[in-house]
Parts: C-alpha cells; structure tokens; sequence
C-alpha cells in the first residue's frame, strides 16, 4: 500500500487508463495548461500532449456534446466538470444523448464517456455552488453515477468507470481532493455497483456515500464509546445501486438510517427508504431515518450553513432516534 | 467537383422523387393512424440533400440532422424499408421500434440520427468530426439543423470550439423560413442566418437550395476546405418546406400564394426541366422512373404493414451495453 491524496488517485486513475487506451482523451476547462482547477490532472498534459488532454473555453453545453459526438465515433472521452454545479448548462447532452443514443438507436451506438468532476458544497460557496444532483442523475436510465469516498475507492471506481462502455457521472469533491489514503500498489479495479461496509456493526445501519460519509465515522466513534455499534455502509455506486448490501445489513440490525448531501424531496435516501420498506418491512424496528441538506438553497453565511448541512450531531441524534434511547 | 452528368440527373430525378413520395406515403398512412407521434416530412427540401450527397464520400463521409431526418438515412444507403418500418414503430425498423419518426440511425451507413431537441445535434456532429481528426480518418461530417436551431446556444459554442480546432465538419442550416410557426424574421434582428460565422471567422456564405446543382458545388467546396484540415465552414440553404411543420400544423401563418410561389421552383421540377431541355429523357421515361417509385414506395409500405412489432424484453435490452444491468421493478409482478 502507499497513501496518495484523492486528487492524486483520480489523476493515476486517468493517467493509467490513457496508457492503455488510445482512444481516450479528458477535456474541460483549465485541464491541460492550468493542471486542473483542482490538479486532479496534473503532469498530463506534459505526458499525453495537447491532443489529448484538451483545454476548453467556458462551454459545458458544448463540450459534453462535441465529447458525446466522438464517444459515438471510437473516443472514450472523459469530460471534467469544474464541478457538477456548471454541469447543469450542458446536462441536455447528458439526458438526452449521452444516456439515450443506444436505445433510441436500437442499440447500434453506444456513448462510453465518463463526466467526472465535484459535487455538493465545498464551504461557504453559496447556493449556485453547493449543490448535488446525484440523485438527478441516478434518475435517468442509462446514466451510472458512482460517487467515492476515500483515494482507494477513487482510483478503482475511475478505472472502472473509464473502462465501462455506458455513459458514467463520477462524482468527487473540492473538500476531498487533499483527503489522503492508503491505496494498493499496481493496478487494481473495484466493479460499478457494489457496496462496501467500511465498518462492521450491530446495533444500527447508516448508509451513506461521498464525503458526507465522514460525518457518520465521526457518530460512529462517539456512540462507540456509549457501547452502540453502527454498521457503515458506503454505496460507492448510486446507479446501479446495491440495495442487496443494503438490506442484507438491516436484517442484521434492523434499524437504518440514510446519510445524503443533498435536498430531501425525492433524493437518493427517498429511493433506498422505498425499497427497504418494500424488501425488508419486517425486520425494521424503528422508522427509517433520512439525514440530508435543508429543504432551502444553500445559505451563505458560517452559522446558517452549518445549520443547512448534516453533521455527526445530527447522525448520534437519529441513530439514539431509531433505538429508542 | 464530380461531373453533373446525365446519370447524376436521372439519379436525382428518381431519387428525390422517391423522396417526395415516400413522405407523401408518410403523411397517408400517419392520417390512417399507422404512424403515430410527431411527423416532420421534408417535402420541398431534397435538393439539399440530393446536392450534399453528391460532393460527399460515401465511403467514409459522415451525416446528422435534426428530427427532419427520415429520407436522409435512406440516400445515404440505408433500406428504405427499415425506415419505413421504424416509423410504424416495427421490430424491422432502423432502431426496432424503439426511435420512431425523429429517431432514425444508421450506424452501417453513417448516419448519426434522427435527434429530437432542437440544436442539440449541432455539437454532436462537431464530436464525430473531432473524433474523425482524433482518429486521423480524413473523413468529414455534414451536420445540418433548422433556422430554429441557429437560435440555440449550442450553435454557438459548437462554432466557437470547431474552429478553434479546426474540426473537419461543414455546419448547415436548412432555412426553410420558419422555425415552426416562427418565421426566420420574427426570431432575430438579422434574416441572414449564415452571417453568424462571421463572428468565428468561419468561411460562410447563402446557397440556392432549391437547386441541387448549387448545393452540390457549395458542398463540394465546404467538404474539400475541411479535408485538408481548414476547419468547418457554415452554409446557409435557403430553402423552404410544402407542408406543415409537423402534421398537425394549420399553417396559418402563411399565404396559399406564399407555397405556390416556392413550388414554381420546386427541385424535383428544376431537375426534370433539366432532363427534358438537354434531352436527357423523354417525358415517357421519366414516366417509367416515376411508376418505379411508386412501385419502391408501395413496397416499404407492404414491408412496414406485415412487419411484427418489437418484443417487450427489447426495451430492457437496448439501454445498457452491461447486459444484466439491474433495472428497477415499475410495478407490482
């Protein structure tokens, strides 16, 4: 093992697969001379060249079009947004061509392209800038969204992700790209679609995923100490999700809770709530928990954003909730 | 430029004929509720594409259009049956079903769709062109779009980016004066639409696109600027379209006198008046082409009719390239 930062993982992870593959290129804005907005691809321009890793001017629309064109012509693109925040003036040729070419063509094209880049807040960024739309995506079929939570998980998902011939939405964020990491030496792949238990517990069930996971290791090692044990259970993946971990886990504890950065009404926690009623209603002692963002645009300022966003508080406070204490 | 011989014109004449014939087809059996959704036919245009199909190589050129897209496929080589058959929503069609009228591709023969939002193909034939140049395939991608589209952003971006890079593709723009039921001078301060390279630098100019002579040479010289790696070039067809919109369009925003006086320079005429003046044909022999066309026409329609529609599993079967794919349940079994 070796411990690499997160932005160090996505640019090995990039680096490796445009070593073994010709046909990929990244493109975005301020990828090749600038080293990425968050030098998640630095060194690349210098090893791949000019043709390869692409500067773009400030045209998501456009540029996730003209990537989704050459995927539909022998490229196997990987488009970085600054974040997914700008993803929204391009998200047409996402929904409507990326995730839709294959079947509305009866299968004769298919569109490998990975749109990778951070989502949700990054600190007091504001409502245009601190929003997450994995649960937008994950709506749409033919999307995969995948959204890691540590440098190891990064790198092997990215691989996977570059690699897999369906259009995938790869989600990081600004305030994981210094996280560091123990990551495998030599090259390793973690499959689309599995989820990992990142702690073994009893008493309760969180699931989460991305950087809010954090907050959940930090209930975890609090209510460890009142002798409650939480099962972690980061999904990694969101489409395809892996309900089976899921409840595999809640027939273990029969209490879950759903930790998710993101607005409450209809989100990702909303679907896995659905499904754990309708798979595992028998085991579940206690009502499901969803913890997510305020059901109001992002705030500004330090004391209303921290009341806006979920925290480990909030975790100790439902899992103390689902166990009747 | 390839030699407009006789050939070309007796090809022109039956082909666009089979062109205006089969969406007059189109529009019957859309009355007779066999084709069903939206339906945007092309009638008035086919000297566009009789022009753009005789400067490009079909060995390796590439096209795509807008949902204005059921005959385009077909001169590029793809089975006027499947076509047909795709639109009576058939598991024969070019997308077994699963298209419809503004979904038709043909990977075989190059044609990159059939796409339904407005504009939104202008970027992706920028792709196929950067993934031609990527790829050093000396090929070049026609991507045509309405005058509604011009109004998009993604022309925009589309422009800027290409000729940034230089991208082997042509942008047209089939003005055939309304964009719905918008005219060309209602959606903008300027009537034209081709003066908007200007603002990229892009070779651009208005081309006679009733004309398929015209069409051809504008093309010819688009297509051989972007082989040799000068980038696109941006033509505007002023063309202009018989029927509606789409098929439940009550056209009031035109005259009678207004079609009349396009259809006195109609292409498929232009064409024969050709034939007829140089002697090409007798009136007997464009007669014999134009029983064969109803003959092709009446065939697809035959093929479409005893066609079976798609098995259901198909929809399961096509979204992904994963093949188990774990789809959620939409109701209860």
């Amino acid at each position: 093992m070796k411990t690499i930062q997160f932005r160090e993982a996505v640019c090995e992870a990039m680096s490796e697969e445009m070593r073994r593959d010709e046909a990929i290129y990244l493109m975005g804005e301020e990828v090749a001379e600038y080293n990425g907005a968050y030098k998640a691809s630095k060194g690349m321009l210098d090893e791949f060249g000019a043709d390869r890793v692409i500067d773009t001017p400030i045209s998501e629309l456009g540029f996730a079009g003209i990537a989704i064109g050459s995927a539909m012509n022998g490229n196997r693109p990987i488009v970085e947004y600054m974040t997914f925040n700008f993803s929204l003036v391009g998200i047409d040729q996402i929904i409507n061509n990326a995730a839709k070419i294959r079947q509305m063509s009866g299968g004769q094209f298919n569109c490998p392209i990975v749109f990778r880049g951070p989502t949700a807040s990054a600190g007091q960024l504001g409502a245009t800038h601190s929003q997450a739309f994995e649960s937008w995506f994950a709506n749409t079929p033919g999307l995969k969204v995948i959204v890691p939570s540590n440098p190891a998980d990064a790198k092997g998902l990215l691989k996977s992700a570059i690699r897999d011939d369906d259009p995938v939405i790869f989600m990081e964020s600004e305030q994981m790209y210094g996280d560091k990491g123990e990551v495998p030496e030599g090259e390793y792949l973690i499959p689309i679609g599995v989820a990992d238990i990142k702690r073994e517990g009893t008493d309760v069930t969180i699931v989460s995923f991305g950087k809010i996971i954090k907050e959940a290791y930090t209930a975890a090692d609090e209510l460890e100490k009142e002798g409650i044990s939480c099962e972690i259970i980061d999904l990694r993946t969101v489409r395809p999700l892996d309900i089976d971990a899921v409840i595999a886990s809640v027939k273990k504890t029969n209490r879950l809770i759903i930790l998710e950065e993101a607005w409450p009404f209809g989100n990702v926690s909303t679907e896995i709530t659905y499904q754990v009623q309708e798979k595992a209603f028998d085991y579940l002692d206690a009502p499901i928990v969803k913890i997510n963002t305020a059901d109001t645009p992002a705030p500004y300022s330090p004391v209303l954003l921290k009341e806006w966003i979920p925290n480990s508080n909030d975790v100790v406070k439902a899992v103390k909730k689902v166990l009747y204490r | 430029m390839k030699e407009i011989t006789k050939e070309v014109y007796l090809n022109w004449y039956e082909e666009m004929s089979f062109w205006r014939k089969f969406e007059d087809k189109l529009a019957q059996v859309y009355i007779q509720q066999k084709v069903r959704g939206f339906l945007h036919l092309y009638n008035g245009q086919e000297a566009i594409l009789a022009g753009a199909l005789h400067a490009m190589d079909l060995t390796k050129d590439k096209m795509i259009t807008a949902y204005r897209n059921h005959v385009q496929p077909i001169g590029m080589g793809e089975d006027p049956k499947r076509v047909m058959a795709e639109l009576y929503g058939k598991k024969t069609g070019t997308s077994m079903g699963l298209g419809g009228s503004m979904h038709i591709f043909s990977k075989e023969h190059r044609f990159y769709g059939g796409h339904g939002i407005v504009g939104g193909q202008i970027p992706l034939g920028a792709g196929l062109a950067f993934g031609d140049k990527y790829f050093k395939r000396d090929a070049v991608t026609l991507t045509f779009f309405g005058d509604g589209a011009a109004r998009q952003g993604s022309l925009h971006e589309t422009f800027n980016m290409a000729m940034n890079w230089k991208l082997p593709v042509v942008f047209c723009v089939e003005n055939n004066g309304y964009a719905m039921g918008t005219s060309v001078k209602r959606t903008a301060n300027h009537e034209d639409i081709w003066k908007l390279g200007l603002g990229y630098e892009m070779p651009c100019g208005p081309v006679d696109a009733m004309n398929p002579v015209a069409v051809a040479e504008a093309f010819d010289e688009a297509i051989a600027r972007a082989r040799r790696g000068d980038g696109p070039t941006f033509l505007e067809l002023k063309t202009y379209r018989y029927r509606g919109h789409s098929m439940s369009d009550a056209q009031k925003y035109r005259t009678k006198d207004e079609v009349a006086e396009y259809q006195k320079i109609d292409p498929i005429t232009q064409v024969k008046d050709i034939l007829l003046e140089k002697k090409f044909a007798t009136e007997e022999e464009l007669k014999e082409i134009d029983k064969r066309v109803k003959k092709r026409v009446a065939e697809c329609e035959k093929f479409a009719d005893e066609s079976d529609f798609p098995d259901k599993e198909i929809m399961y079967d096509v979204v992904y390239e994963q093949e188990d794919y774990p789809f959620l349940a939409h109701k209860p079994e």
